[in-house]
């Protein structure tokens, strides 16, 4: 029975229930976004100026993705390092 | 003393245009005396939905910019004669609307009409903000679809935060939900969210729900506000919606479609 219905339940979830499910989600991240200024674009800026304390960075080398959930957001963050001629630390003590 | 109140969506298409004619004749027919303003610069469009079109001489931008009186500007409805229209500028663009020239318009109005019908453009930019700015309530008209129900919570988020009641501290915007083209056929489907799903989502009090209708495409076809259609589903809905702007306790239905002798005999053999 419990098969059964584990099997049914994504067929049952009507359109209408889609949207509103896609909606509250949404709507949860975007009201409290829009009490704070962007942050995104700092974060980047401030991830890149310290990796290129000790790295060598380009200032394209720092890829930011938030991937918004309902329990839970991930945020991913890439950085680019260079190959072994750019990768030497700078002013290494 | 006038209430100012904003029609107002974010989104574009939804009825904003269709509602203000429709609340303001509605206001009208209680024996209120209604201004519906136009704020949506160069896309003029509430003057043929009223059906007054050919008689716009001024407009609101002339009467900001000083060209023209409050009084020549303002045109009396033919069939209600409390009921006015402002028109806007075709010509125009939104930059011809400054804060302190929609003020000086809205206080002269204040003095002379019961209720002042603001018809926001479509969007978040200029026009739909100086639209909502000096608003007392808000009717925040809503598709029962993703992209306008999202659009209606940004402009919630508006409401409360830039207009002159929230800056000055003198308490919210009133604002209320309008569900427009509602198909309780589709939402007995499931293609359609409920009126609670939406009410849940958006957490405002519901005005009204307008069902879909061919009425509305008809009065709009002809220039007349749906509200003169009192047998028509639509035109029946934005009186109840009326009704409770003006605060009365009325139960919440979906009036449903008025259905010809045939299509009633049609169902009964089905």
């Amino acid at each position: 029975m419990s098969m059964l219905n584990f099997f049914r339940r994504p067929r049952n979830l009507t359109s209408a229930d889609s949207a509103k499910e896609r909606l509250q989600i949404l709507l949860s991240h975007e009201r409290t976004d829009r009490s704070s200024p962007e942050y995104l674009p700092m974060l980047q800026r401030d991830i890149l100026e310290v990796i290129q304390r000790y790295m060598r960075v380009g200032d394209e080398g720092v890829d930011i993705k938030l991937e918004r959930g309902e329990e839970l957001s991930t945020l991913e963050i890439n950085i680019e390092l260079p190959g072994k001629s750019g990768a030497e630390a700078r002013g290494a003590a | 003393m006038a209430k100012i109140i904003v029609v107002t969506s974010g989104k574009g298409g939804v009825g904003k245009t269709t509602s203000t004619a429709a609340i303001g004749a509605g206001l009208a027919m209680r024996g209120k005396k209604t201004v519906v303003i136009d704020f949506d610069v160069g896309l003029r469009n509430l003057d043929m939905i009223m059906g007054c079109e050919r008689r716009v001489v001024f407009d609101f931008i002339n009467v900001i910019q000083g060209d023209a009186k409050i009084k020549q500007a303002l045109i009396t409805d033919r069939r209600l004669e409390n009921l006015s229209i402002l028109p806007t500028s075709q010509t125009r663009d939104k930059d011809a609307l400054t804060k302190e020239g929609v003020e000086k318009v809205l206080n002269e109005l204040r003095e002379q009409f019961d209720y002042i019908i603001c018809d926001s453009p479509a969007g978040i930019e200029r026009g739909a903000h100086l639209a909502m700015y000096y608003a007392d309530e808000a009717v925040v008209v809503t598709n029962p679809e993703v992209s306008s129900v999202r659009d209606s919570d940004r402009v919630l988020g508006l409401l409360s935060a830039k207009t002159n009641r929230a800056e000055k501290g003198e308490g919210e915007v009133k604002s209320h939900l309008l569900l427009t083209r509602y198909d309780p056929a589709r939402v007995a489907r499931g293609e359609m969210m409920k009126v609670d799903d939406i009410l849940e989502i958006l957490s405002i009090p519901l005005l009204g729900i307008i069902p879909e209708s061919t009425a509305v495409l008809k009065a709009s076809n002809v220039g007349t506000p749906v509200t003169f259609d009192t047998k028509s589903n639509a035109g029946k809905a934005y009186e109840d919606a009326v009704s409770r702007l003006i605060g009365e306790q009325l139960e919440m239905k979906i009036q449903p479609e008025r259905q010809g002798l045939f299509q009633r005999l049609l169902r009964r053999t089905a």
